[in-house]
């Protein structure tokens, strides 16, 4: 569904990617590791157009979208979260998930409907399969760090994606918060037949969740395999795993 | 956090229908409120001194186009900082045609807000492509542009003398006929604006607002969605226009010039950036000042300079703002309860 090849962006003189490879297939659950720095939100950023690549191919179904600005390759059917909350703090958490909606249908333009009879189905059970259905009307400003994350999730389902990348959905949560939103994650893989791409640090929550696993360093894709592939790999374990 | 919300669950059903019943009670006293406002507002001429009812007048036309403005500063998160020129584009566009041309009155009135908003569509084309200050230091350049023109430009637009005694048809010619005309066309204005605003092209502006980097992630064009808020926005700008020529049956180069723009600009400021009415609140503040306290000093605007400090220290939101949040104490508890 997705091919990267060989891939390089630089900001001045560093190459924050340098020859990054990457094959998600449909239905797949992906994860990208590596330590910190190794380009792995970079790697994101270009395939969600938010950055510019400077050399390689981004294929999604067959298309080249390497050149194609953010909001025509979520029309692909690409939706991402961020590391960092990324939300619409002054809305209401309904509002955040139903502002994807409209752009989704094609409704963004309406000027003279009252938005509050427009998509609320679609929102309301959006809401309800992340577990925010009793927070619909908070303002998103206002809540919790693990919420806002979750609520991150679901404005990503908004756009109804084939593939939603997950850039560290996990990020400052509490450990049961993980668990949880780990949990979320894979239901939703199931129920809507998503593929998922995502990286994460916690190395027990790639290897309970993630089919495939592609490493990262200094921006360069090291290897992309199985599980097994990857715990064996020797080039790997001195890199990342501790030379278990 | 979780405890909170997990009580709330618990008492969701009974606490939900209460609040929705509250809310209507609330609701219904507000349509009373603005229906009491509005009937008072029209038999106003019927005891009020004329002077009085002119200010009033001003204040609607001032009040629309500073509530223009914040449909893109305040919802839109835009630095409009040269908003004047399509009040002043609206103005001249409808003196210019009832005093060069034969045609109709009304062809003048609906070629005023197209103008402004052409006008617009033009200015605001360059300037989305730009972000923050310097997209508002390109529109001032291009507004001043068009001032330029418009006070050097002799022999079509009357330069700094302006146009003036413009002919009005019979039935705009009293004041008191003239004050129900801009009433009337105040209202339907902000109707209208609302259900923009209130609409998802409102909710997608309000979202750009917010976080442009996120609104292009989920597939919306920010461009496209900031150039259509600017076209709209500058429509009602020159609505305003239209009504100035209908209440003072002139205009002068001054509507262009950038001080009337931060004048505009204070306004929405002061009224509050995130309130629907707040600008009206503003206009009604910066007129009478202007009015009753520029009639003792020329420096009137030293107590607006004031004032303004004051409402940015104590009142971030705006008068308007600050009024909402004593009125619905829930919002700022929730956003305390959430942050803890």
């Amino acid at each position: 569904m997705l091919q990267v090849e060989g891939l390089i962006k630089s900001f001045d003189d560093f190459m924050a990617v340098n020859g990054a490879n990457l094959t998600v297939g449909k239905g797949e659950i992906v994860a990208v590791i590596g330590p910190n720095g190794a380009g792995k939100t970079t790697l994101f950023n270009l395939v969600t157009g938010a950055l510019k690549r400077d050399k390689g191919r981004i294929v999604f179904k067959g298309e080249d979208i390497s050149e194609l600005p953010p909001y025509e390759i979520c029309k692909k059917g690409i939706s991402r979260s961020y590391q960092i909350v990324n939300i619409f703090p002054r809305l209401t958490v309904f509002e955040n998930v139903q502002v994807a909606v409209f752009s989704y249908q094609g409704r963004s333009s309406n000027l003279f409907r009252p938005a509050q009879g427009i998509a609320v189905n679609e929102t309301k059970s959006i809401l309800e399969s992340m577990g925010l259905s009793n927070k619909a009307k908070s303002i998103a400003g206002s809540l919790s760090h693990g919420d806002q994350k979750i609520l991150e999730i679901a404005i990503a389902l908004g756009n109804d994606p084939e593939l939603l990348i997950l850039d560290e959905p996990t990020a400052g949560m509490s450990p049961e918060e993980t668990q949880d939103t780990m949990e979320l994650v894979k239901q939703l893989a199931n129920q809507r037949g998503l593929t998922i791409l995502f990286c994460e640090h916690d190395m027990d929550i790639v290897f309970s969740v993630a089919q495939s696993i592609m490493v990262m360093r200094h921006g360069q894709t090291i290897i992309q395999g199985s599980l097994d592939e990857v715990r064996s790999n020797k080039e790997v374990q001195e890199a990342y795993l501790g030379g278990e | 956090m979780s405890s909170l919300f997990q009580g709330r669950v618990f008492s969701n059903g009974v606490s939900e229908e209460r609040k929705d019943l509250l809310r209507d009670v609330i609701r219904s006293k507000r349509f009373v409120l603005v229906a009491g406002i509005l009937i008072v507002l029209f038999i106003l001429p019927l005891f009020a001194p004329r002077f009085f009812v002119y200010i009033i007048a001003l204040i609607y036309v001032t009040a629309l186009l500073a509530m223009s403005l914040n449909m893109v500063v305040g919802y839109g998160g835009l630095f409009q900082f040269h908003h004047a020129v399509f009040y002043g584009v609206g103005a001249y566009a409808v003196a210019l045609m009832l005093t060069k041309t034969s045609l109709p009155m009304w062809i003048g009135f609906i070629v005023g807000p197209i103008a402004a908003a052409i006008t617009g569509l033009i200015i605001g084309w360059f300037c989305v492509r730009l972000t923050k200050l310097y997209f508002g230091m390109l529109q001032i350049s291009l507004g001043s542009l068009i001032w330029a023109i418009v006070y050097r430009w002799y022999s079509f637009t009357g330069g700094d003398d302006g146009i003036h005694g413009i002919h009005m048809p019979a039935f705009l010619s009293s004041l008191n006929s003239s004050y129900y005309f801009i009433l009337i066309i105040f209202v339907i204005c902000l109707i209208v604006m609302y259900m923009i605003l209130k609409s998802p092209f409102g909710n997608t502006l309000q979202a750009i607002r917010d976080n442009s980097q996120r609104c292009e992630a989920v597939g919306i064009n920010v461009k496209r969605y900031q150039l259509l808020g600017i076209v709209v926005a500058t429509f009602f700008a020159g609505v305003a226009g239209v009504l100035f020529v209908v209440l003072e049956k002139s205009v002068f180069a001054e509507m262009l010039f950038w001080v009337l723009s931060l004048e505009i600009f204070i306004m929405c400021l002061l009224g509050g950036w995130f309130t629907f009415a707040g600008p009206i609140l503003g206009a009604a503040i910066t007129v009478a000042l202007r009015t009753f306290v520029g009639r003792y000093t020329e420096y009137w605007t030293l107590i607006l300079g004031v004032m303004l400090i004051l409402v940015i220290f104590f009142l971030p939101e705006g008068v308007m703002g600050f009024f909402q949040q004593l009125l619905k104490p829930g919002t700022k508890e929730v956003t305390e309860r959430g942050k803890g």
